[in-house]
């Protein structure tokens, strides 16, 4: 391994140099999927990035690379923030997992965070968010608005993170509206507007009148004006733009306080391996303002929803929960481990479809 | 005014790609001036900083890791154009040739023995070599147009790849999440660095060898002049005994082929994995490469290196200055618009108009 070592003692030789030269500035790189102008996951990226410049001013520098492609090409731009001197970088996409250790391997003194994967090592940290919570929230609103009994979703890829939201917005809708449907449809994208708009009006075009979206562009958002009468939620951002109708409500990522935290550990040298998986308790994940189109008692049950997830009174797979084929999943009164949730590759009962294999 | 030359200028057709690129610092330097950015330290961040900059020794190799599939499918495309047979395809036949090699591999697993990597070789090759195939058949049996078969085809590898990626090649011990093992960590199946830190992985020994290759075949063998003479004078070709179908079945195959070898050695080597996003472009962006090089194999090799240190010097630049990703890629546009426009030179010359007094 000639050639990790040297990369290694040349970030070193160099790391040492740059902070002399910068009188301990903290630069922390960001790596992005899409641009930042998504208008959803990309964007509440950077904006946490921007809360983190504003935070800490002088003390820090920020720097980013957006529409990164997954592989090879992450791992160069990766690479490339670790030679220029960066104490830390989060790779904000589930594709940068295997680059991102490899790299890490490479800079044993530079911090890793990597959104959305599982691999961690001593200088890797994977964080997430329960976007799931907010699904139920949502799952709640859309069955209580639909009139033709239709909720359509649009799936970016059948991966566990997808998988959940769907089965908790199922799940919170079914509850509310038994004669509920879910029509889902797979992007295979996480940013493609012209895909994702094809999508809605697919669904659409099926009886949908409610839109759930689990890819970022607005233009579901776009469509669904269109049409006239569909109801969307933000997703990733708030998309407030297309408030209050069709737009009635929104999952917002919010990155910013975290990306202070672990900048702050960074500083003081308490930097450590975590595993972090927060929610609406710890206010990673928001509810955009649901807005006036929805019914005076429907945004109040809502409301008090969110208010027990935040407490930690109520967790939205809490049993009886059967899967897709009629098995046991979690019997009355249980609540769904971690481990369960993270690995989730199946449909809860009452879903239509196979999931993609 | 413009006037056609009786005969293709030589001194053109070699000056117009220098001049394109020269004509892209001028006015891509403009276009960061406007973005409120130093023109010259953009440019210069762009062509020196990945060549002689600080950490060269670290992007030097990542050229050839870059430039090698475009190179290797390059060439592949070129031969065909040269003979008027448009493969737009490559991208999915670089898919599918990813496929094939990583499932060959794989279906190995855990076994460690010397024969597996030549497998993947060849199953890398066929599979691109059969996804070109169908437009050549297509085209030779019923006359359908190759260039939006082959297109259309990048669309169903695309959904093969994430179909395999979720199913058929999923990493049992992924936590169901979609892509396959890290064929990295599969010394057999593992496409390395020959020699560590230099970048050199067998994609890019191909790629050279392809050059080669290409040269004699164009000047040096009889296939080679009929590819030539097929593009340059149909008829002529016609009478000299060329077999319209057979040089289709050959340029689409061929090239296909290149193709899928370059997906081959991506996917087992700097990728590792077959995931959903796995091609980035490689194949489209093969096209302005064979283009940009004159359609002449060691044009291709030149314009396949100036390719990736745009993406390697857009990359620096974006996280150094701040650039935009779009202005990198409307950078990269340029190239080809005046490429494109100064090719024009090369057929006509400008004259100053004189009115006609009648």
């Amino acid at each position: 391994m000639k050639f990790t070592t040297l990369l290694a003692s040349a970030a070193m030789a160099l790391g040492l140099a740059t902070s002399a030269m910068a009188e301990d500035k903290t630069k922390v790189g960001f790596v992005y999927v899409g641009p930042v102008g998504d208008g959803g996951w990309t964007y509440e990226h950077d904006k946490g990035r921007l809360a983190v410049e504003e935070h800490f001013g002088d003390k820090v520098e920020t720097v980013f690379v957006e529409s990164v492609p997954e592989g090879p090409d992450a791992e160069r731009v990766m690479t490339q923030m670790a030679l220029d001197g960066a104490d830390l970088i989060f790779t904000t996409s589930f594709g940068y997992m295997d680059p991102t250790i490899n790299v890490a391997k490479k800079f044993p003194n530079v911090k890793f965070e990597h959104a959305t994967g599982y691999k961690t090592a001593d200088n890797v940290s994977v964080y997430s968010a329960r976007f799931y919570e907010g699904r139920a929230v949502q799952g709640h609103i859309a069955g209580k608005m639909t009139e033709s009994n239709i909720i359509g979703y649009i799936g970016s890829y059948p991966i566990p993170e997808v998988i959940r939201g769907i089965n908790s917005a199922y799940l919170h809708a079914k509850a509310v509206n038994p004669d509920v449907e879910f029509k889902i449809v797979w992007a295979y994208t996480w940013f493609d507007p012209a895909k994702e708009a094809d999508a809605a009006t697919v669904l659409i075009e099926q009886g949908a009148d409610v839109i759930l979206q689990h890819t970022d562009s607005t233009a579901p958002q776009a469509a669904a004006q269109e049409a006239g009468n569909v109801v969307t939620f933000g997703q990733a951002s708030d998309m407030s733009e297309y408030a209050p109708f069709p737009r009635v409500s929104s999952i917002i990522d919010n990155w910013a306080p975290y990306y202070i935290a672990r900048t702050q550990a960074v500083m003081d040298g308490s930097w450590e391996t975590v595993n972090t998986w927060d929610g609406i308790r710890e206010g990673m994940v928001e509810i955009g303002e649901i807005s006036d189109r929805v019914p005076a008692d429907v945004k109040e049950e809502a409301l008090a929803m969110k208010a027990a997830m935040a407490a930690g009174e109520y967790h939205p797979f809490t049993g009886p929960i059967n899967k897709q084929d009629g098995s046991v999943w979690l019997a009355e009164g249980e609540v769904a481990d971690d481990g369960t949730l993270a690995g989730m590759n199946f449909y809860v009962e009452g879903l239509e479809g196979e999931i993609p294999q | 005014m413009l006037e056609k030359r009786p005969q293709p200028s030589k001194m053109w057709s070699y000056a117009t790609p220098l001049v394109a690129v020269i004509a892209t610092m001028v006015f891509g330097g403009v276009l960061f001036a406007l973005l409120g950015k130093n023109p010259v330290e953009a440019i210069g961040t762009i062509f020196w900083e990945p060549l002689f900059g600080e950490f060269a020794f670290y992007y030097r190799p990542q050229l050839l890791v870059k430039g090698a599939p475009l190179v290797l499918i390059a060439i592949g495309l070129s031969l065909g154009f040269r003979a008027g047979i448009w493969n737009i395809g490559a991208e999915g036949q670089y898919i599918m040739g990813a496929i094939f090699g990583a499932a060959a591999g794989l279906a190995f697993y855990p076994l460690e023995a010397w024969f597996i990597f030549p497998i993947m070789v060849m199953a890398g090759a066929l599979g691109g070599w059969i996804w070109a195939t169908i437009p050549a058949v297509l085209k030779v049996r019923f006359g359908t147009n190759e260039i939006l078969v082959s297109l259309m085809l990048v669309y169903v590898a695309e959904q093969m790849l994430a179909s395999v990626s979720l199913g058929l090649l999923k990493n049992p011990e992924g936590f169901g999440f979609p892509g396959s093992r890290n064929l990295q960590q599969y010394e057999s199946a593992y496409n390395a660095e020959l020699i560590a830190g230099s970048g050199m992985h067998w994609g890019v020994v191909t790629a050279l060898i392809a050059v080669i290759f290409a040269y004699v075949l164009l000047n040096r063998h009889m296939l080679g002049f009929h590819i030539r003479l097929t593009g340059e004078a149909p008829r002529a070709a016609r009478f000299a005994g060329v077999n319209p179908a057979r040089l289709v079945l050959f340029c689409l195959g061929l090239s296909g082929a290149l193709a899928g070898l370059a997906g081959m050695f991506e996917v087992s080597g700097p990728s590792g994995v077959v995931s959903i996003d796995f091609n980035v472009g490689y194949g489209f962006t093969a096209i302005i490469v064979a283009f940009l090089g004159r359609l002449h194999p060691v044009g291709i090799l030149l314009a396949g290196g100036l390719m990736a240190l745009t993406y390697i010097g857009g990359e620096i630049a974006q996280s150094q200055l701040g650039l935009p990703a779009a202005a990198i890629q409307v950078f990269q546009g340029m190239l080809l618009f005046f490429l494109l426009a100064f090719d024009l030179l090369t057929n006509y010359r400008i004259r100053a108009a004189r009115s006609e007094v009648a």
